[in-house]
């Protein structure tokens, strides 16, 4: 399997074959990240400009990372020194990026279908890096690629997300991708995150208030950040998601007792998780964050350096 | 002299449809009848045409004074004759507000310079719209203002609305309420549904609507005062109106052509599809179409909102509500009342014409003494609606392209063609 991949703006618009074959790709850069000398030439010469108009550490730096690994340059632009705050336009400031002639541009905003927005107007591949509420693709297939590995497949897994999943960019993305798989999708949280339209968004997924309920025989635990500023809006005393929601060692238990368990991050520990299991066997926080840099080399490459040719390895070319 | 010949003469106020022929003279309708004859008047063929009473906008906005960039009289007013209108009711939310009559007499006189339809105002309810103070009510009413309204919000508060009711009652003004409940949600972009979930984009629920409906209902029947509810898009809001028309209150209604067409399952990220009220559910646009072919619903009214493509050309979070109604109106309303069989031609010029005319205290009727305004349509042409080439001076429709059946042919505003289809 293999295909022209334009943008990556979402998981919701890819086939299972064509997250499979994304899903593949990443992992032949996986065996890059054990390696003493991490650096290919895959993609010297190329540019992948990283425009972030929300704040973000871990993904802008996961994505800075695999640009580096290929060998390409990256540009940055972070919203509080961007023109932006000029009041320039987002079409104009990717425009005006465009015009420096780089082979990527990844945007993260805080505006749903910004992303899109861009696409439309440019000749150039756009990669989501989160887009408000919508979707963060390379989380949806880094954490596929971190259950694979764990589990040893993806299909027909039941899967269990916590938290606010109303604001949750990854939970949508997450839900897409493991519907493709025939994943049972359990959503769990208070009432005010969990909207009941979100079971709709795609096949078989649920929505379980109680907890022990939702974790009962799931293979998948994921355990979303709770955002402290949405605890205001409206007032959730934070004790009161500690004690319902927050993800014990006694909680954990109710999963299969091989279940993974996952956190986009960043994590508060004493709020959604308990130390304990953040630091559990069953946990693979670290994994997710080391795949991200494979997936998104992945897609870069894929992206910058055009359609592999059937057979070839990327990952297997030209160490640097 | 304008001899209007050979056309089918659709008229709900006097439950008359057949042929006639209508002889306008002096800005005003001369004569009704069968093969009229009128020595040296200048003729319109009207064959294969419905002849109707002069339409009625009740809601648009001009963008004058404030934001001509966007809109100007003189555009709008092209833009609405294209659409077969030959009165438009022009919301109070310029730069500046028309809270005063100065602004009213302002708009009037812009009117009658460049206008190419009729221009009835409707005046702010309270000073700057801003929901507190009464605006100068009387004095725009002198100055020419068909109603109030605090439009773009609801008028503040219980209390400032039942004293702008109080206050307008006596003047016979009707009080025009933007009725949306602003303190159930933040920041909403479209309908609250498993469409704005799955985008990401933030939504109100219909109850946002409906809870100040309810409100303004109440408020109506403690004054006696005449509520018009505009924009109305959801199915809690029109039966709250039909109860409160059955116990014989005031209360009459209005609904957009974008709101009976589209839904919000229609909602991409690309701001043609933002307006306010947000494009309801697929259940709620049932409603409004059985309420317009019932009669629950007295008006179709364009809420024609221009915006210039800078302001609209961003992202869907940031991207001002609106959208332009003018052209496609008519088109839209035959696609989904007439062509499908959900209402007669008649219910849906009635929607056009003697509705909001009843909404302002007015009568629209072809018959003599009648200000010798008509719109003629037709029922068949074919034709393809391009934003590029609309007389508003702003493209954001999400219409642009549509395919239609039936088309606007003449707009004639005090005996003259304000506009005729070339071929």
């Amino acid at each position: 399997m293999s295909f022209i991949l334009r943008h990556l703006l979402g998981t919701e618009s890819l086939s299972r074959d064509e997250l499979a074959f994304l899903l593949d790709q990443s992992r032949a850069f996986q065996g890059i990240q054990k390696q003493p000398l991490k650096k290919l030439a895959t993609l010297r010469g190329k540019s992948v400009v990283l425009a972030f108009f929300e704040t973000s550490t871990r993904t802008r730096i996961s994505f800075g990372t695999a640009a580096a690994r290929l060998g390409a340059d990256t540009m940055n632009l972070q919203a509080e020194s961007s023109s932006t705050q000029k009041g320039e336009s987002l079409s104009d400031t990717v425009r005006t990026l465009e015009a420096m002639k780089p082979d990527v541009i990844v945007i993260r905003h805080a505006a749903s279908g910004a992303p899109h927005f861009i696409a439309e107007r440019l000749g150039i591949p756009v990669v989501n890096a989160g887009d408000g509420l919508h979707e963060h693709p390379t989380q949806g297939l880094l954490d596929a690629l971190t259950i694979s590995d764990r589990l040893g497949r993806l299909d027909n897994l039941n899967f269990t997300i916590v938290g606010d999943i109303r604001h949750s960019r990854v939970a949508r993305s997450n839900i897409h991708v493991l519907s493709k798989f025939g994943c049972r999708t359990t959503l769990c949280g208070p009432a005010m995150w969990l909207p009941p339209e979100m079971s709709c968004i795609a096949p078989n997924v649920r929505i379980e208030p109680r907890l022990e309920e939702a974790l009962r025989d799931a293979h998948i635990v994921m355990v979303l950040r709770v955002q402290t500023e949405r605890l205001r809006e409206p007032a959730l005393p934070a004790d009161e998601y500690i004690r319902l929601y927050q993800m014990t060692p006694a909680r954990l238990a109710l999963a299969r007792p091989d279940a993974v368990l996952m956190h986009p991050g960043p994590m508060i520990r004493g709020l959604e998780i308990d130390p304990a299991v953040a630091d559990s066997p069953q946990s693979a926080v670290l994994e997710q964050v080391t795949n991200g840099v494979a997936v998104r080399m992945a897609v870069l490459y894929l992206l910058a350096g055009g359609a592999p040719s059937a057979g070839a390895s990327p990952a297997g070319s030209a160490a640097d | 002299m304008l001899l209007v010949h050979n056309g089918r003469v659709v008229d709900p106020a006097r439950n008359f449809d057949g042929p006639a022929d209508v002889l306008l003279e002096d800005g005003k309708i001369a004569r009704v009848g069968p093969k009229l004859d009128a020595p040296g008047a200048e003729r319109f063929d009207a064959s294969g045409l419905v002849v109707a009473p002069g339409f009625i906008d009740l809601h648009c906005h001009l963008r004058e004074p404030g934001n001509e960039p966007a809109e100007t009289i003189e555009s709008g007013t092209r833009a609405a004759a294209r659409g077969g209108f030959t009165a438009v009711c022009c919301m109070p939310n310029t730069q500046p507000v028309n809270d005063n009559a100065s602004v009213t007499r302002f708009i009037l006189d812009r009117a009658a310079a460049t206008a190419s339809v009729r221009v009835w105002p409707i005046g702010a309810a309270s000073k700057g719209s801003q929901g507190e103070g009464l605006a100068e009510i009387a004095a725009m009413k002198d100055a020419g203002i068909v109603a109030v309204t605090d439009d773009g919000k609801p008028i503040a508060t219980a209390k400032l609305l039942r004293h702008v009711m109080e206050y307008a009652r006596p003047l016979d003004l009707p009080v025009i309420e933007h009725s949306e409940d602003l303190s159930l949600f933040s920041g909403a972009v479209m309908r609250e549904g498993a469409t704005s979930v799955r985008l990401g984009l933030r939504g109100m629920p219909a109850a946002t609507e409906a809870i100040c409906v309810a409100r303004d209902v109440q408020i109506c029947a403690l004054t006696g005062a005449r509520l018009h509810v505009a924009h109305m898009s959801a199915k809690d809001s029109l039966d709250l109106v039909r109860d409160a028309k059955r116990r014989g209150l005031p209360v009459t209604c209005e609904v957009t052509p974008h709101h009976f067409t589209l839904t919000d399952e229609d909602v991409v990220y690309d701001s043609r599809y933002k307006m306010n009220p947000p494009l309801a559910s697929r259940a709620d646009r049932e409603a409004l179409l059985s309420g317009l072919a019932d009669g629950s619903v007295d008006a179709i009214a364009t809420d024609h909102a221009p915006h210039t493509l800078a302001s609209k050309d961003v992202e869907f979070d940031r991207a001002p509500f609106g959208v332009t109604g003018f052209e496609t109106a008519l088109a839209l309303a035959l696609e989904a009342l007439v062509h499908p069989g959900r209402a007669p031609l008649a219910r849906l010029v009635e929607l056009f014409t003697s509705g909001p005319a009843r909404v302002l205290g007015r009568k629209r009727t072809i018959a003599a003494g009648e200000p010798a305004d008509l719109t003629l349509f037709s029922t068949d042409h074919q034709w393809t609606f391009r934003a590029a080439e609309s007389a508003s001076k702003s493209r954001n429709t999400p219409f642009d392209g549509r395919e239609f059946r039936g088309a606007p042919m003449a707009t004639i505003v005090a005996g003259r063609l304000a506009w005729r289809r070339e071929k």
